[in-house]
């Protein structure tokens, strides 16, 4: 996803003058060709997270876009109040591109877990939220972010994300994408573990179970009407997330569905563990907390039954 | 550009005066915090900054962030005295539905950033002054500080990327009355040697009277040609009323009505 992102990036940067790329040290072998081709447009600005977000903020209430590029732990949480005052309160037209979210970094232990980012920033005000599942959708989110005018957090993966779309899907901001129409169940989920998604219905439709899947790559503005009209049509909605199951996506679903008077059986999938004392590569963490296909369909078949 | 020295101080004068009005009148305290920065503020506005009432947005104004946002009474004195705004729309200051609060907001006309969490104005500031550079815009940009939010790490995370970026645009200037929340600066968490801090750090940095309006107006009118400048602007909180001096109390307390007459009839006197 980050090479979808810079290249789209780059290509971008070559029409429109106004895009600067700000680092907080971070995206060694990503980013060179960004600084050879524009080396008036890229700053490094150290380790210094909040003073990159304000600035940033600065440069946008000058006629910038910057885009703000660090490790999701380090572009959210730490300086969060820099987005809060700086970019979100005055409305600044700032990315904030988040690498890694969910287990990315999970090997390089819990300071660079990222399961807590969704939840916080969806409190902002002003601040659309995405979280491309694959290289093609975040080729196609990049752009949306960039031609919005306003902050945006891009949620990003790490590094080699399989394809999950075979053609150009019509991806809009605020709109969930149907992936498979199935009946009874439905799932909606967000970001990279969608692959696991498609997996589990793979098992799943062994069993004879076939489940809607809905990819919410915008979690702010969320696609309300979507949650309720497909809420009516299925008897089990489950949400799955690689984030804590509190604050994220299936908090979200359940502030939905718990205003409204649709009767479906609801479960959120996600990480409720405490902090873990060891660590784990991507799909390690994703077993652990039951979010490998095999148990997120075990999960589901349980719950039918 | 330049007005008058005497001319100034007589607008800086003026201002206080405004200042004690709208704090009595908002039923509000920080009046130490805000008398400390009208010399900085009156110089730069009324002598220094290109800014522009009748169009706040310009494209080519300086601009001008007032990072110790609790001090904000003095700027909308300033501002109201240059015409960005009424009267009447002054006197909304700390009231209920006002957009005058506490601490400033981006929306009001002529404010370039919102403020008040301390730690994050050098910071915008830099930010504004990098995107002058790249935009290849003449335009200034001025940050006042509290030396009290030189205890915040963002602040030096500022000041280690603009001497970096070599961003000669910017000038900070700290209001040096030596008086935080809790007490004495060298008593709560010691800055000195200060200058020689903002040196190290790659920052041209001069010392100055920051009442004294020919120092203020000398200094602020020049930019190094490679670093950030910063102004080292040695100050009384509470400065200009007797009762007030050097007196943390006034960090905090609002005027009494009596007070309030004492304190004008005290200026009214220098005028």
């Amino acid at each position: 996803m980050r090479i979808a992102f810079i290249k789209t990036l780059e290509k971008l940067a070559e029409k429109n003058k106004c895009i600067s790329l700000l680092t907080g040290d971070l995206g060694f072998t990503v980013f060179e060709n960004f600084q050879k081709k524009f080396p008036n447009r890229f700053f490094n600005l150290g380790i210094a997270e909040s003073n990159m977000m304000a600035m940033a903020a600065g440069m946008a209430l000058c006629d910038q876009i910057p885009i703000v590029y660090s490790i999701a732990t380090f572009a959210s949480l730490r300086p969060y109040e820099f987005i809060r005052n700086d970019i979100c309160y005055q409305n600044a037209n700032v990315k904030i591109i988040a690498a890694g979210g969910g287990f990315g970094y999970g090997l390089a232990g819990i300071s660079h877990t990222n399961i807590e980012d969704l939840a916080i920033m969806r409190l902002l005000p002003n601040l659309i939220i995405l979280c491309p599942a694959d290289p093609i959708e975040t080729e196609i989110l990049t752009k949306q972010a960039i031609k919005h005018k306003g902050p945006v957090y891009l949620r990003l993966g790490k590094t080699n994300e399989p394809k999950l779309h075979f053609s150009q899907p019509n991806l809009k901001i605020g709109e969930g994408f149907i992936m498979q129409q199935g009946k009874k169940i439905a799932i909606f989920t967000t970001g990279g573990i969608l692959d696991n998604v498609i997996k589990a219905s793979k098992i799943l439709k062994i069993k004879n179970i076939i489940p809607t899947i809905v990819n919410f790559h915008t979690i702010k503005p969320l696609d309300i009407n979507l949650i309720k009209k497909l809420s009516k049509q299925h008897e089990y909605i489950f949400t799955v997330e690689e984030h804590s199951i509190i604050g994220g996506l299936g908090s979200a679903v359940a502030e939905i569905l718990s205003e409204s008077d649709i009767k479906v059986e609801f479960k959120r999938l996600g990480i409720d563990k405490a902090y873990s004392k060891t660590a784990g590569n991507q799909q390690f963490l994703r077993n652990r907390h039951g979010l490998s296909p095999q148990k997120i369909a075990t999960t589901i078949k349980k719950d039918l039954t | 550009m330049k007005s008058k020295i005497s001319q100034l101080q007589s607008k800086a004068n003026i201002i206080r005066q405004e200042v004690l009005k709208i704090s009595h009148k908002g039923d509000i305290g920080h009046i130490g915090s805000a008398l400390s920065i009208v010399d900085i503020l009156t110089v730069l506005y009324f002598s220094i900054a290109k800014v522009y009432p009748q169009t706040p947005d310009h494209p080519d104004r300086d601009r001008i962030i007032l990072s110790k946002g609790h001090g904000c009474a003095a700027l909308y004195s300033i501002l109201y005295r240059q015409g960005f705004f009424s009267k009447k729309f002054l006197y909304t200051y700390h009231k209920n539905n006002t957009q005058l609060a506490a601490h400033p907001e981006i929306h009001v006309p002529g404010i370039d950033a919102s403020t008040g969490s301390l730690g994050h104005g050098l910071s915008l500031a830099a930010g504004m002054a990098l995107a002058g550079k790249i935009n290849k815009k003449n335009y200034r940009v001025f940050a006042v500080l509290s030396d009290g939010e030189c205890d915040e790490g963002s602040t030096w995370e500022a000041a280690l990327v603009t001497a970096h970026q070599k961003l000669n645009n910017l000038t900070a200037i700290i209001d040096y009355n030596k008086i935080q929340a809790f007490g004495r600066t060298n008593q709560v968490i010691n800055l000195e040697p200060f200058k020689q801090k903002w040196q190290s750090f790659g920052w041209q940095t001069i010392e100055i009277d920051g009442h004294n309006h020919k120092q203020l107006q000398t200094v602020l009118s020049k930019k190094s040609t490679n670093k950030p400048t910063m102004i080292i602007a040695h100050t009384i909180l509470g400065k200009g009323i007797s009762f007030m001096e050097d007196d943390l109390e006034w960090h905090y307390w609002n005027l009494s009505d009596k007070q309030l007459k004492q304190a004008l009839a005290e200026l009214k006197k220098n005028l």
